[in-house]
């Protein structure tokens, strides 16, 4: 935060600006010192904001056309895809949105785990983008049982289901959420309203992910602290406005190939099919998103242990900044975490792999040896590594490194370890 | 000071009473906005349905929707009721005899909610290591009772509440 007061060049601004100060807030935004070693990775905060804006924008023309009935539901859809002046292209926008916003949200957060950007003094932030992204789920679970094909009646039948494992009261809970005996037009016409609320939660839980991101300012590749302003830091506008810029056109562009040229190759052809209560297709899967959770979901042969478990899997992130016990921020001076770092990467897509194939055989095993591995990355790796790991000796400053003549900040160590 | 601050007086009495009354306020306005959820009158109304059972050969199965659930009528033959007896109570994860989940005198007519136990999907007929039926989503195999022997689900399929009408009409819920 810059220390200096703003005050507005015309007479009407500054009008204005005393009654409420929204100049000031322009001026924060624009001025706002960030560290000057940002590399692309940091960049999908403005492609993420892009990507909600889009499903918003997409999602409200779309609610005009679409009808949220067990009856018509399926043919509104492909009124839409048919009929409605573009709506083929609106729909695909919307229905791909949804992958590309998980697409960055999944780097977006493996970046923040790389480089430590949950740790203190960063917790909130983190807390917040994880409420974030847990709605996230929700909506896009919501969102692909609307279309009332073959795989959104039976994706919203097994995930309602998971909460009859509750015990006691599992089965009534169950009964609430679908306003029937099992999931029907009350449930679609409910999910419906929700989906159309959710966004609109997540944009206000976005504006508080950015307000507690300027209180301490934004993490680093070497993760240090760094005084603001300084010659370790730049103005957001122009020099991170036009970096985020030239990332979220090279995201545009992958973004609009898959709407253009494969535009149904992440959905699921069987939710072509009506919704039918009495078949269940042979083989459900859910989004690719959603898969490693699947594949640890199934890898337990008890109904309210895979449950819990699954849930596991996302409220232990809710802890982990005091999990890590690590000094050392950025992974970059961690050797030993580096490892087990790449190792957690791949243990997750294999899980959203085996969570893809049939639970059975090889498969299972797999999913089996993924998902304790998953749950030991954070109890076992993550506080025994940080206590034991003898990490690299980290840079005094972001320009240190370079202006003692090395542009690595690994190699800054020699230097350091003179001093 | 802190003589005055131990003693309880009216002020007190009157902040415990507001928020008393406020949080009975809160919750009277909150519970019709949950209960709205829940089934309504429309939902209830469908509870029960006839069917007529007299086309069904032995062996076969028909599958009809209630409350917007499959329920699978069978008629066992003889071998089938059989093997269901046959089965010991303890090779069972939930254990229930064959004759607690048919009506005494109709053991041929297995009435069942055909709604997979683990997170609801439709089990597939004839199919399964115990000859009865497999649900497809996570690999439950049930016998021809109906019960669960193998995989995630942790209980038998349901039986729902139904009467004889007469020989050949059943009557669900």
């Amino acid at each position: 935060m810059s220390e200096h007061e703003y005050v507005p060049k015309s007479k009407a601004g500054k009008w204005f600006n005393d009654r409420l100060p929204l100049l000031t807030l322009g001026a924060h935004l624009t001025d706002y010192p960030t560290p000057k070693n940002l590399n692309y990775w940091w960049t999908f905060g403005g492609i993420l904001t892009f990507c909600l804006i889009t499903q918003i924008v997409t999602g409200i023309v779309l609610a005009m056309h679409y009808v949220a009935h067990a009856d018509l539901a399926f043919a509104s859809v492909e009124h839409i895809m048919r009929d409605v002046n573009y709506g083929w292209l609106i729909r695909y926008i919307h229905s791909n949105g949804a992958s590309m916003f998980f697409l960055a949200v999944y780097i977006h957060i493996f970046r923040s785990l790389f480089y430590g950007s949950y740790k203190s003094p960063r917790e909130v932030i983190w807390i917040i983008g994880l409420m974030i992204y847990l709605l996230m789920m929700a909506a896009a679970f919501m969102g692909y049982v609307l279309p009332w094909g073959q795989m959104s009646f039976w994706g919203a039948t097994v995930i309602t289901n998971l909460f009859s494992a509750i015990p006691l009261v599992g089965d009534s809970i169950t009964t609430w959420l679908w306003g029937a005996y099992s999931v029907d037009n009350p449930t679609l016409n409910r999910f419906f309203s929700l989906h159309y609320l959710i966004p609109f939660l997540i944009l206000g839980l976005v504006v508080l992910h950015i307000w507690a991101l300027h209180v301490p300012g934004n993490n680093n590749p070497v993760g240090i602290d760094i005084k603001k302003p300084s010659k370790d830091t730049v103005p957001f506008h122009p020099y991170i406005t036009i970096k985020d810029a030239f990332a979220l056109l090279v995201f545009m562009i992958i973004f609009a190939g898959f709407v253009f040229f494969t535009p149904n190759v992440l959905g699921h052809s069987d939710n072509y099919i009506p919704a039918n209560p009495l078949v269940t297709p042979a083989h459900i899967v859910p989004e690719w998103y959603l898969l490693p959770f699947y594949a640890i979901l199934r890898s337990v042969p008890d109904k309210l242990g895979g449950v819990i478990l699954m849930f596991g899997a996302i409220f232990i992130l809710f802890v982990l900044p005091w999990l890590d016990t690590s000094k050392v921020r950025s992974a970059v001076f961690r050797p030993i975490y580096r490892q087990f770092y790449w190792i957690f990467v791949l243990d997750v897509l294999m899980l959203g792999y085996v969570g893809a194939m049939p639970a059975e055989g090889i498969y299972l095993v797999l999913a089996r040896v993924g998902t304790i591995y998953y749950f030991a990355h954070f109890i076992i790796v993550m506080p025994v590594v940080g206590l034991l790991e003898k990490t690299d000796p980290v840079p005094m400053s972001i320009s240190e490194p370079v202006l003692t003549g090395g542009a690595e900040p690994s190699l800054a160590r020699k230097v350091n370890d003179k001093v | 000071m802190s003589k005055e601050e131990k003693k309880v007086n009216r002020r007190d009495f009157l902040f415990t009473a507001s928020y008393a009354i406020g949080a009975v306020g809160v919750g009277a306005v909150i519970w019709p906005m949950i209960d709205q959820m829940n089934p309504d009158k429309a939902q209830q109304a469908l509870a029960t349905t006839e069917v007529d059972i007299s086309s069904i050969e032995p062996g076969k199965s028909i599958t009809v929707l209630w409350r917007g659930k499959p329920i699978f009528i069978k008629k066992r033959t003889s071998e089938e009721i059989a093997e269901a007896r046959a089965v010991k109570l303890d090779d069972l994860p939930d254990p229930q005899k064959d004759e607690d989940r048919v009506k005494a005198g109709k053991d041929e007519w297995l009435v069942m909610l055909g709604v997979c136990t683990h997170l609801g999907c439709v089990p597939l007929k004839d199919k399964g290591d115990f000859n009865g039926w497999f649900c497809p989503c996570h690999g439950s195999h049930y016998d021809v009772s109906g019960r669960i022997r193998k995989g995630p689900a942790p209980t038998n399929m349901e039986i729902p509440k139904f009467e004889f009408v007469d020989s050949n009409t059943i009557k669900i819920g």
